[in-house]
Protein backbone atom coordinates (compact mmCIF):
# COMPACT_ATOMS: atom_id res chain seq x y z
CA UNK A 1 0.00 0.00 0.00
CA UNK A 2 1.38 3.71 -1.47
CA UNK A 3 -0.90 5.47 0.82
CA UNK A 4 0.60 4.93 4.03
CA UNK A 5 3.38 6.62 3.32
CA UNK A 6 1.21 9.64 2.05
CA UNK A 7 -1.33 9.84 4.53
CA UNK A 8 -0.74 13.26 6.63
CA UNK A 9 1.40 12.99 9.80
CA UNK A 10 -0.07 13.03 13.04
CA UNK A 11 0.99 16.53 14.43
CA UNK A 12 0.50 18.18 11.53
CA UNK A 13 -3.08 17.26 11.23
CA UNK A 14 -3.06 18.09 15.07
CA UNK A 15 -2.14 21.69 14.22
CA UNK A 16 -4.76 21.72 11.66
CA UNK A 17 -7.42 20.88 13.87
CA UNK A 18 -6.40 23.11 16.32
CA UNK A 19 -6.90 26.20 13.76
CA UNK A 20 -10.21 24.76 12.64
CA UNK A 21 -10.88 24.68 16.44
CA UNK A 22 -10.05 28.02 17.13
CA UNK A 23 -11.78 29.77 14.01
CA UNK A 24 -15.10 27.92 15.63
CA UNK A 25 -14.51 28.73 18.97
CA UNK A 26 -13.77 32.39 18.06
CA UNK A 27 -17.31 32.56 16.12
CA UNK A 28 -19.57 31.32 18.37
CA UNK A 29 -20.40 34.70 20.70
CA UNK A 30 -20.76 32.37 23.69
CA UNK A 31 -17.27 31.31 23.90
CA UNK A 32 -16.55 35.03 23.83
CA UNK A 33 -18.96 35.95 26.53
CA UNK A 34 -18.66 33.76 29.06
CA UNK A 35 -15.28 31.85 28.41
CA UNK A 36 -13.13 34.44 27.40
CA UNK A 37 -14.84 37.50 28.83
CA UNK A 38 -16.18 36.80 32.14
CA UNK A 39 -13.44 36.23 34.19
CA UNK A 40 -12.33 40.27 33.19
CA UNK A 41 -15.67 41.29 33.95
CA UNK A 42 -15.40 39.45 37.27
CA UNK A 43 -12.07 41.32 38.12
CA UNK A 44 -13.56 44.74 37.29
CA UNK A 45 -16.93 44.01 39.73
CA UNK A 46 -15.18 42.09 42.54
CA UNK A 47 -11.64 43.79 42.23
CA UNK A 48 -14.04 46.90 42.76
CA UNK A 49 -15.44 45.45 45.86
CA UNK A 50 -11.97 43.70 47.35
CA UNK A 51 -9.24 45.70 46.22
CA UNK A 52 -8.21 48.65 48.37
CA UNK A 53 -4.57 48.46 48.25
CA UNK A 54 -2.30 47.65 45.27
CA UNK A 55 -0.81 44.46 47.31
CA UNK A 56 -4.32 43.25 46.80
CA UNK A 57 -4.97 43.94 43.48
CA UNK A 58 -1.94 41.89 42.72
CA UNK A 59 -3.45 38.79 44.70
CA UNK A 60 -6.43 39.33 43.61
CA UNK A 61 -5.62 39.24 39.70
CA UNK A 62 -3.19 36.36 40.22
CA UNK A 63 -6.09 33.98 41.65
CA UNK A 64 -8.26 34.97 38.89
CA UNK A 65 -5.97 34.35 36.10
CA UNK A 66 -5.95 30.91 37.65
CA UNK A 67 -9.78 30.71 37.78
CA UNK A 68 -9.80 31.44 34.10
CA UNK A 69 -7.62 29.30 32.89
CA UNK A 70 -9.44 26.58 34.74
CA UNK A 71 -12.70 28.08 33.26
CA UNK A 72 -10.97 27.99 29.58
CA UNK A 73 -9.98 24.37 30.26
CA UNK A 74 -11.53 22.48 32.69
CA UNK A 75 -15.28 23.73 31.78
CA UNK A 76 -14.25 25.14 28.09
CA UNK A 77 -12.76 21.81 27.20
CA UNK A 78 -15.09 19.37 28.72
CA UNK A 79 -17.96 21.46 27.20
CA UNK A 80 -16.53 21.17 23.56
CA UNK A 81 -15.85 17.69 23.83
CA UNK A 82 -19.54 17.26 24.81
CA UNK A 83 -20.17 19.23 22.43
CA UNK A 84 -18.47 17.54 19.49
CA UNK A 85 -19.84 13.89 20.92
CA UNK A 86 -23.83 15.72 20.68
CA UNK A 87 -23.24 17.30 17.28
CA UNK A 88 -21.62 14.40 15.39
CA UNK A 89 -17.90 15.98 15.00
CA UNK A 90 -16.78 13.07 16.59
CA UNK A 91 -18.31 10.42 14.97
CA UNK A 92 -17.55 11.77 11.78
CA UNK A 93 -14.15 12.03 12.90
CA UNK A 94 -13.79 8.59 13.69
CA UNK A 95 -14.67 7.18 10.41
CA UNK A 96 -11.61 9.42 9.14
CA UNK A 97 -8.05 8.30 8.72
CA UNK A 98 -7.34 11.08 11.09
CA UNK A 99 -5.72 9.41 14.05
CA UNK A 100 -7.52 10.34 17.67
CA UNK A 101 -4.37 12.03 18.49
CA UNK A 102 -4.38 14.58 15.75
CA UNK A 103 -8.03 15.33 17.58
CA UNK A 104 -6.40 15.83 21.12
CA UNK A 105 -3.76 18.08 19.91
CA UNK A 106 -6.29 19.66 18.20
CA UNK A 107 -8.02 20.40 21.51
CA UNK A 108 -4.72 21.60 23.58
CA UNK A 109 -4.18 24.39 20.46
CA UNK A 110 -7.56 25.36 21.32
CA UNK A 111 -7.26 25.57 24.95
CA UNK A 112 -4.01 27.28 25.18
CA UNK A 113 -4.66 29.56 22.82
CA UNK A 114 -8.05 30.47 24.44
CA UNK A 115 -6.29 30.36 27.78
CA UNK A 116 -3.88 33.07 26.80
CA UNK A 117 -6.36 35.49 25.32
CA UNK A 118 -8.78 35.08 28.72
CA UNK A 119 -5.46 35.87 30.80
CA UNK A 120 -4.24 38.46 28.89
CA UNK A 121 -7.88 39.89 28.95
CA UNK A 122 -7.68 39.68 31.72
CA UNK A 123 -4.33 41.14 32.95
CA UNK A 124 -5.11 44.31 30.47
CA UNK A 125 -8.09 45.37 32.86
CA UNK A 126 -6.20 44.33 36.35
CA UNK A 127 -3.26 46.58 34.61
CA UNK A 128 -5.60 49.58 33.59
CA UNK A 129 -8.34 49.96 36.39
CA UNK A 130 -6.23 48.39 38.98
CA UNK A 131 -2.55 49.56 38.56
CA UNK A 132 -1.59 45.62 38.80
CA UNK A 133 2.59 45.43 37.90
CA UNK A 134 3.19 42.60 35.49
CA UNK A 135 5.71 39.81 37.18
CA UNK A 136 9.22 41.99 37.23
CA UNK A 137 12.05 38.83 36.90
CA UNK A 138 12.81 36.39 34.03
CA UNK A 139 12.25 33.69 37.05
CA UNK A 140 9.14 34.71 37.37
CA UNK A 141 7.86 34.70 34.36
CA UNK A 142 9.09 31.00 34.11
CA UNK A 143 7.58 29.92 37.03
CA UNK A 144 4.25 31.65 35.17
CA UNK A 145 4.93 29.60 32.58
CA UNK A 146 4.93 26.09 33.69
CA UNK A 147 2.26 26.58 35.94
CA UNK A 148 -0.18 27.96 33.21
CA UNK A 149 1.20 24.95 30.99
CA UNK A 150 0.95 22.13 33.87
CA UNK A 151 -2.58 23.77 34.93
CA UNK A 152 -4.25 23.56 31.40
CA UNK A 153 -3.26 20.48 30.60
CA UNK A 154 -4.05 19.12 34.11
CA UNK A 155 -7.46 20.18 33.94
CA UNK A 156 -8.03 19.95 30.42
CA UNK A 157 -7.44 16.08 31.46
CA UNK A 158 -9.76 16.37 33.53
CA UNK A 159 -12.55 18.02 32.16
CA UNK A 160 -12.27 15.46 29.09
CA UNK A 161 -12.74 13.23 31.41
CA UNK A 162 -15.92 14.16 33.54
CA UNK A 163 -17.11 15.12 30.06
CA UNK A 164 -18.16 11.10 29.43
CA UNK A 165 -20.38 12.16 32.54
CA UNK A 166 -22.22 13.90 30.46
CA UNK A 167 -24.80 12.85 28.31
CA UNK A 168 -25.57 16.75 26.58
CA UNK A 169 -24.14 19.60 26.78
CA UNK A 170 -26.89 21.03 28.94
CA UNK A 171 -26.32 18.03 31.59
CA UNK A 172 -22.03 19.36 30.97
CA UNK A 173 -22.57 22.97 32.11
CA UNK A 174 -23.84 20.90 35.55
CA UNK A 175 -21.13 18.35 35.93
CA UNK A 176 -18.50 20.75 35.27
CA UNK A 177 -19.55 24.17 36.76
CA UNK A 178 -20.22 22.80 40.22
CA UNK A 179 -16.96 21.25 41.45
CA UNK A 180 -15.23 24.78 38.99
CA UNK A 181 -17.31 26.98 41.30
CA UNK A 182 -17.66 25.01 44.88
CA UNK A 183 -13.16 24.92 44.25
CA UNK A 184 -13.20 28.87 43.63
CA UNK A 185 -14.50 28.81 46.98
CA UNK A 186 -12.44 26.57 48.44
CA UNK A 187 -9.33 27.19 46.72
CA UNK A 188 -8.71 30.77 47.70
CA UNK A 189 -9.53 32.36 45.02
CA UNK A 190 -12.93 34.76 46.46
CA UNK A 191 -11.73 34.12 49.89
CA UNK A 192 -8.17 33.39 51.48
CA UNK A 193 -7.75 29.58 52.29
CA UNK A 194 -6.01 30.83 55.76
CA UNK A 195 -9.76 31.79 56.95
CA UNK A 196 -11.19 28.16 55.94
CA UNK A 197 -12.21 25.85 58.01
CA UNK A 198 -9.66 22.66 58.38
CA UNK A 199 -11.49 20.91 56.27
CA UNK A 200 -12.71 22.89 53.85
CA UNK A 201 -9.20 24.04 53.32
CA UNK A 202 -7.85 20.36 52.97
CA UNK A 203 -10.65 19.47 50.26
CA UNK A 204 -9.58 22.82 48.14
CA UNK A 205 -5.71 21.51 48.41
CA UNK A 206 -6.95 18.02 47.23
CA UNK A 207 -7.53 19.70 43.73
CA UNK A 208 -5.40 21.30 40.60
CA UNK A 209 -7.17 25.10 41.03
CA UNK A 210 -5.81 26.05 44.68
CA UNK A 211 -2.15 25.34 43.39
CA UNK A 212 -2.35 27.02 40.17
CA UNK A 213 -4.06 30.28 41.71
CA UNK A 214 -1.24 29.71 44.83
CA UNK A 215 1.75 29.67 41.68
CA UNK A 216 0.37 32.41 40.19
CA UNK A 217 0.16 34.31 43.20
CA UNK A 218 3.86 33.72 43.87
CA UNK A 219 4.35 35.50 40.87
CA UNK A 220 2.50 38.65 41.04
CA UNK A 221 2.98 39.13 44.44
CA UNK A 222 5.13 42.53 45.61
CA UNK A 223 7.74 40.70 47.46
CA UNK A 224 8.16 37.06 48.85
CA UNK A 225 6.95 38.48 51.83
CA UNK A 226 3.19 37.96 51.04
CA UNK A 227 3.57 34.20 51.18
CA UNK A 228 2.74 33.82 55.06
CA UNK A 229 -0.81 34.73 53.82
CA UNK A 230 -1.09 30.72 52.03
CA UNK A 231 -2.29 28.39 54.06
CA UNK A 232 0.66 26.77 55.01
CA UNK A 233 2.77 30.03 55.29
CA UNK A 234 5.18 29.58 52.05
CA UNK A 235 5.02 29.51 47.90
CA UNK A 236 5.61 25.84 48.25
CA UNK A 237 6.61 25.99 44.45
CA UNK A 238 7.89 21.98 44.61
CA UNK A 239 4.13 21.24 45.95
CA UNK A 240 2.49 22.78 43.39
CA UNK A 241 4.56 20.87 40.49
CA UNK A 242 3.89 17.70 42.32
CA UNK A 243 0.17 17.95 42.73
CA UNK A 244 -0.26 19.62 38.87
CA UNK A 245 2.24 16.49 37.64
CA UNK A 246 0.23 14.09 39.72
CA UNK A 247 -3.72 15.05 37.97
CA UNK A 248 -2.01 15.28 34.68
CA UNK A 249 -1.21 11.89 34.67
CA UNK A 250 -4.37 10.71 36.64
CA UNK A 251 -6.41 12.78 33.82
CA UNK A 252 -4.31 10.85 31.29
CA UNK A 253 -5.47 7.72 32.50
CA UNK A 254 -9.29 8.45 33.14
CA UNK A 255 -9.37 9.90 29.83
CA UNK A 256 -7.85 6.51 27.91
CA UNK A 257 -9.89 3.93 29.92
CA UNK A 258 -12.87 6.64 29.75
CA UNK A 259 -12.78 8.66 26.37
CA UNK A 260 -16.25 7.81 24.16
CA UNK A 261 -16.78 8.70 20.74
CA UNK A 262 -20.27 8.61 20.64
CA UNK A 263 -23.67 8.54 23.11
CA UNK A 264 -24.56 5.16 22.08
CA UNK A 265 -22.87 2.04 24.25
CA UNK A 266 -20.89 -0.30 21.98
CA UNK B 1 -13.28 -9.70 -4.72
CA UNK B 2 -16.01 -8.67 -3.11
CA UNK B 3 -15.98 -5.13 -1.21
CA UNK B 4 -17.69 -6.94 1.70
CA UNK B 5 -18.09 -10.18 2.26
CA UNK B 6 -19.77 -10.93 5.97
CA UNK B 7 -20.85 -14.77 6.95
CA UNK B 8 -22.51 -15.52 10.45
CA UNK B 9 -22.53 -11.72 11.85
CA UNK B 10 -24.19 -11.57 15.44
CA UNK B 11 -24.42 -8.86 17.65
CA UNK B 12 -26.88 -8.72 20.65
CA UNK B 13 -27.08 -6.10 23.35
CA UNK B 14 -28.22 -6.87 27.25
CA UNK B 15 -29.91 -10.13 25.60
CA UNK B 16 -31.59 -8.55 22.45
CA UNK B 17 -30.56 -9.75 19.35
CA UNK B 18 -30.06 -7.44 17.00
CA UNK B 19 -28.11 -8.91 14.09
CA UNK B 20 -28.81 -13.04 14.56
CA UNK B 21 -26.49 -14.04 11.41
CA UNK B 22 -26.62 -12.26 8.75
CA UNK B 23 -25.14 -13.34 5.50
CA UNK B 24 -23.87 -10.77 2.84
CA UNK B 25 -22.01 -10.59 -0.52
CA UNK B 26 -21.12 -6.81 -1.95
CA UNK B 27 -19.25 -6.70 -5.41
CA UNK B 28 -17.25 -4.12 -6.28
CA UNK B 29 -19.06 -1.10 -8.11
CA UNK B 30 -22.27 -2.59 -6.84
CA UNK B 31 -24.74 -0.18 -5.37
CA UNK B 32 -26.54 -2.45 -2.39
CA UNK B 33 -29.57 -1.70 -0.45
CA UNK B 34 -30.19 -3.06 3.16
CA UNK B 35 -34.38 -2.27 3.60
CA UNK B 36 -35.74 -3.27 6.89
CA UNK B 37 -38.06 -1.54 9.63
CA UNK B 38 -37.00 -0.02 12.64
CA UNK B 39 -35.25 -2.22 14.55
CA UNK B 40 -34.45 -4.73 12.28
CA UNK B 41 -30.60 -4.48 13.08
CA UNK B 42 -29.66 -2.23 9.82
CA UNK B 43 -27.48 0.64 11.82
CA UNK B 44 -25.89 -2.29 13.71
CA UNK B 45 -24.83 -4.43 10.90
CA UNK B 46 -23.48 -1.07 8.79
CA UNK B 47 -21.45 -0.15 12.24
CA UNK B 48 -19.99 -3.33 12.61
CA UNK B 49 -19.08 -3.13 8.56
CA UNK B 50 -17.63 0.92 9.09
CA UNK B 51 -15.58 -0.56 12.24
CA UNK B 52 -17.73 1.56 14.60
CA UNK B 53 -19.14 -1.57 16.68
CA UNK B 54 -17.52 -4.99 17.19
CA UNK B 55 -19.56 -7.96 16.73
CA UNK B 56 -20.56 -11.16 19.06
CA UNK B 57 -19.47 -13.27 16.49
CA UNK B 58 -19.22 -14.15 12.45
CA UNK B 59 -16.75 -13.33 9.71
CA UNK B 60 -16.51 -10.00 8.56
CA UNK B 61 -14.36 -8.66 4.97
CA UNK B 62 -14.64 -5.05 3.83
CA UNK B 63 -12.31 -3.94 0.94
CA UNK B 64 -10.28 -7.11 2.40
CA UNK B 65 -9.48 -6.08 5.55
CA UNK B 66 -11.50 -7.08 9.04
CA UNK B 67 -13.13 -3.52 10.09
CA UNK B 68 -12.00 -4.49 13.56
CA UNK B 69 -9.06 -4.64 13.16
CA UNK B 70 -8.08 -2.05 10.11
CA UNK B 71 -6.34 1.05 10.72
CA UNK B 72 -5.88 4.60 9.07
CA UNK B 73 -5.32 3.48 5.27
CA UNK B 74 -8.22 0.96 5.35
CA UNK B 75 -10.23 3.87 6.77
CA UNK B 76 -8.84 6.49 3.65
CA UNK B 77 -10.40 4.09 1.58
CA UNK B 78 -13.84 4.42 2.76
CA UNK B 79 -16.61 7.22 3.09
CA UNK B 80 -19.16 7.58 5.72
CA UNK B 81 -22.49 9.58 5.38
CA UNK B 82 -23.22 10.25 8.52
CA UNK B 83 -27.31 10.55 9.34
CA UNK B 84 -28.10 13.42 11.78
CA UNK B 85 -24.84 15.06 11.90
CA UNK B 86 -24.88 18.95 13.15
CA UNK B 87 -21.08 19.33 13.13
CA UNK B 88 -19.04 22.26 11.51
CA UNK B 89 -21.87 24.38 12.17
CA UNK B 90 -19.62 27.80 12.17
CA UNK B 91 -17.12 26.56 9.25
CA UNK B 92 -18.63 27.43 6.05
CA UNK B 93 -19.10 24.76 3.89
CA UNK B 94 -15.89 25.77 1.57
CA UNK B 95 -13.88 25.91 5.12
CA UNK B 96 -15.44 22.39 6.13
CA UNK B 97 -14.99 20.55 2.77
CA UNK B 98 -11.54 21.58 2.96
CA UNK B 99 -10.37 20.86 5.91
CA UNK B 100 -11.55 17.58 5.56
CA UNK B 101 -9.90 17.28 2.55
CA UNK B 102 -6.92 17.38 4.87
CA UNK B 103 -6.99 14.12 6.45
CA UNK B 104 -6.32 12.01 3.22
CA UNK B 105 -3.48 11.08 0.89
CA UNK B 106 -5.15 11.76 -2.29
CA UNK B 107 -8.40 14.34 -1.92
CA UNK B 108 -10.38 14.74 -4.30
CA UNK B 109 -10.49 18.48 -5.38
CA UNK B 110 -12.80 20.67 -2.66
CA UNK B 111 -14.02 22.84 -5.12
CA UNK B 112 -15.01 20.33 -7.41
CA UNK B 113 -16.79 18.08 -4.51
CA UNK B 114 -19.03 21.27 -3.70
CA UNK B 115 -19.75 21.54 -7.54
CA UNK B 116 -20.82 17.25 -7.82
CA UNK B 117 -23.10 17.76 -4.66
CA UNK B 118 -24.76 21.19 -5.84
CA UNK B 119 -23.21 23.49 -3.11
CA UNK B 120 -21.46 25.83 -4.96
CA UNK B 121 -23.86 28.54 -4.37
CA UNK B 122 -23.77 28.00 -1.03
CA UNK B 123 -20.30 27.77 -0.75
CA UNK B 124 -19.18 30.83 2.02
CA UNK B 125 -22.17 29.93 3.83
CA UNK B 126 -22.03 28.74 7.58
CA UNK B 127 -22.56 24.90 7.88
CA UNK B 128 -25.46 25.88 10.20
CA UNK B 129 -27.57 28.01 8.33
CA UNK B 130 -28.12 25.37 5.52
CA UNK B 131 -31.62 23.88 5.05
CA UNK B 132 -32.13 19.81 5.87
CA UNK B 133 -31.39 18.38 1.98
CA UNK B 134 -28.34 21.24 1.93
CA UNK B 135 -27.04 19.98 4.70
CA UNK B 136 -27.39 16.30 3.89
CA UNK B 137 -25.63 16.93 0.75
CA UNK B 138 -22.34 18.98 2.51
CA UNK B 139 -22.32 15.23 4.59
CA UNK B 140 -22.04 13.66 1.47
CA UNK B 141 -19.05 15.68 -0.01
CA UNK B 142 -17.04 15.05 3.32
CA UNK B 143 -17.67 11.27 3.00
CA UNK B 144 -16.36 11.19 -0.53
CA UNK B 145 -13.99 14.02 -0.74
CA UNK B 146 -10.65 11.32 0.40
CA UNK B 147 -11.81 9.38 -3.25
CA UNK B 148 -13.34 6.33 -1.79
CA UNK B 149 -13.68 3.16 -2.84
CA UNK B 150 -16.47 2.34 -0.48
CA UNK B 151 -19.39 4.53 0.37
CA UNK B 152 -21.95 3.95 3.33
CA UNK B 153 -25.11 5.75 3.19
CA UNK B 154 -27.71 5.22 6.09
CA UNK B 155 -30.87 6.83 5.38
CA UNK B 156 -29.70 9.62 3.62
CA UNK B 157 -33.20 11.41 2.40
CA UNK B 158 -34.73 11.22 5.24
CA UNK B 159 -36.83 14.10 6.10
CA UNK B 160 -36.02 15.39 2.30
CA UNK B 161 -38.84 16.90 0.26
CA UNK B 162 -39.40 15.20 -3.45
CA UNK B 163 -37.15 17.68 -5.45
CA UNK B 164 -34.71 17.49 -3.34
CA UNK B 165 -34.56 13.32 -3.02
CA UNK B 166 -34.78 13.31 -6.86
CA UNK B 167 -31.25 15.63 -6.68
CA UNK B 168 -29.89 13.48 -4.12
CA UNK B 169 -30.39 10.25 -6.27
CA UNK B 170 -28.80 11.82 -9.07
CA UNK B 171 -25.70 12.72 -7.00
CA UNK B 172 -26.12 8.93 -5.54
CA UNK B 173 -26.01 7.80 -9.18
CA UNK B 174 -23.04 9.73 -10.26
CA UNK B 175 -20.82 8.52 -7.58
CA UNK B 176 -21.63 4.93 -8.58
CA UNK B 177 -21.42 5.30 -12.25
CA UNK B 178 -17.63 6.43 -11.60
CA UNK B 179 -17.42 2.62 -10.14
CA UNK B 180 -17.79 3.92 -6.74
CA UNK B 181 -19.27 0.43 -4.04
CA UNK B 182 -22.28 2.17 -2.28
CA UNK B 183 -24.23 0.01 0.76
CA UNK B 184 -27.33 2.17 1.30
CA UNK B 185 -29.72 1.64 4.09
CA UNK B 186 -33.35 3.17 3.84
CA UNK B 187 -36.94 3.16 4.73
CA UNK B 188 -38.06 4.14 1.09
CA UNK B 189 -38.85 1.17 -1.40
CA UNK B 190 -38.79 3.87 -4.53
CA UNK B 191 -35.72 5.09 -3.33
CA UNK B 192 -33.77 1.40 -3.38
CA UNK B 193 -35.70 0.79 -6.81
CA UNK B 194 -34.36 3.59 -8.16
CA UNK B 195 -30.70 3.41 -7.18
CA UNK B 196 -29.79 0.03 -5.69
CA UNK B 197 -28.41 -3.10 -7.77
CA UNK B 198 -29.43 -5.41 -5.25
CA UNK B 199 -31.63 -5.40 -2.07
CA UNK B 200 -31.72 -7.48 0.79
CA UNK B 201 -34.29 -7.15 3.29
CA UNK B 202 -33.78 -7.28 6.91
CA UNK B 203 -36.00 -8.70 9.67
CA UNK B 204 -35.62 -9.29 13.11
CA UNK B 205 -31.76 -9.34 12.35
CA UNK B 206 -32.07 -11.61 9.40
CA UNK B 207 -31.92 -11.12 5.98
CA UNK B 208 -35.32 -12.66 4.59
CA UNK B 209 -34.61 -11.89 1.04
CA UNK B 210 -32.15 -10.44 -1.21
CA UNK B 211 -32.29 -10.15 -4.80
CA UNK B 212 -32.96 -7.29 -7.49
CA UNK B 213 -35.65 -4.37 -7.18
CA UNK B 214 -37.11 -6.05 -10.18
CA UNK B 215 -37.14 -9.56 -9.00
CA UNK B 216 -37.12 -9.69 -5.38
CA UNK B 217 -39.40 -12.62 -3.68
CA UNK B 218 -40.39 -13.93 -7.24
CA UNK B 219 -41.74 -10.64 -7.94
CA UNK B 220 -41.25 -10.82 -11.79
CA UNK B 221 -43.42 -13.87 -12.40
CA UNK B 222 -46.03 -12.97 -9.58
CA UNK B 223 -49.67 -12.96 -10.68
CA UNK B 224 -50.72 -9.98 -12.08
CA UNK B 225 -53.77 -8.23 -11.60
CA UNK B 226 -56.06 -7.12 -14.82
CA UNK B 227 -58.32 -4.08 -13.43
CA UNK B 228 -60.55 -2.25 -15.64
CA UNK B 229 -64.17 -0.52 -15.25
CA UNK B 230 -67.45 -2.49 -16.75
CA UNK B 231 -70.76 -1.22 -16.25
CA UNK B 232 -71.03 -3.32 -13.30
CA UNK B 233 -68.12 -1.44 -12.21
CA UNK B 234 -64.40 -2.24 -11.62
CA UNK B 235 -63.90 -5.21 -12.45
CA UNK B 236 -59.80 -7.50 -11.37
CA UNK B 237 -58.64 -10.39 -12.12
CA UNK B 238 -55.57 -11.88 -11.39
CA UNK B 239 -53.98 -14.18 -13.52
CA UNK B 240 -50.05 -15.83 -14.39
CA UNK B 241 -51.40 -15.00 -18.38
CA UNK B 242 -52.24 -11.35 -18.65
CA UNK B 243 -52.31 -10.62 -22.44
CA UNK B 244 -54.24 -13.81 -22.72
CA UNK B 245 -56.85 -12.72 -20.64
CA UNK B 246 -56.85 -9.29 -22.26
CA UNK B 247 -57.25 -10.72 -25.30
CA UNK B 248 -60.40 -12.47 -24.84
CA UNK B 249 -61.82 -9.10 -23.20
CA UNK B 250 -61.25 -7.26 -25.56
CA UNK B 251 -63.41 -9.09 -28.20
CA UNK B 252 -66.23 -7.57 -26.51
CA UNK B 253 -64.69 -4.33 -27.26
CA UNK B 254 -63.09 -1.53 -25.76
CA UNK B 255 -62.05 -2.14 -22.10
CA UNK B 256 -62.01 1.26 -20.01
CA UNK B 257 -59.54 2.04 -17.58
CA UNK B 258 -57.52 -1.06 -18.64
CA UNK B 259 -54.74 -1.74 -15.95
CA UNK B 260 -51.87 -4.16 -15.56
CA UNK B 261 -49.93 -4.46 -12.55
CA UNK B 262 -47.62 -6.33 -10.34
CA UNK B 263 -46.95 -6.67 -7.30
CA UNK B 264 -45.05 -3.66 -6.24
CA UNK B 265 -41.64 -3.60 -3.98
CA UNK B 266 -43.17 -2.01 -1.55
CA UNK B 267 -46.28 -4.99 -1.72
CA UNK B 268 -43.34 -7.37 -1.95
CA UNK B 269 -41.14 -5.48 1.02
CA UNK B 270 -44.19 -5.44 3.32
CA UNK B 271 -45.20 -9.38 2.70
CA UNK B 272 -42.03 -10.22 3.83
CA UNK B 273 -41.33 -8.24 6.85
CA UNK B 274 -45.31 -8.82 7.95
Amino acid sequence: MTAVATLPGTFSLGLSRGATELREFFRQKENLIFTVSLPAILMLLLGTVYVKEPAAGQMFAASMIGAGIISTSFVGLGMSVVADREDGTLKRLRGTPMPFTSYFIGKIVLVFVSSLVEAVLLMAVAMLRFDVELPSTAQKWFTFGWVFVLGVISCSLIGVALSSIAKSTRNAAGVLNLPYIVLQFLSGVFISQAVLPESLRVTGSLFPLKWVCQGFRSVFALDDGYAVMEAAGSWELGKIALVLGAWTIAGLLLVTRTFRWSNTTS
Amino acid sequence: MNAIRVRGLKKAYKGHQAVAGVDLDVARGEVFAVLGPNGAGKTTTVEILEGHRGRDAGEVSVLGDDPARAGRVWRSRLGIVLQSASDAANLTVHEAVRHYAKYYADPRDPDEVIELVGLAEKAKSRAGTLSGGQRRRLDVALGIIGRPELVFLDEPTTGFDPEARRHFWGLIKSLAAEGTTILLTTHYLDEAEALADRVAVLAGGRIVAEGTPQTLNGRAHADATVRWLSDRGYQEVRTSEPTKVIAELSRHGELAELTVTRPSLEDVYLELIA
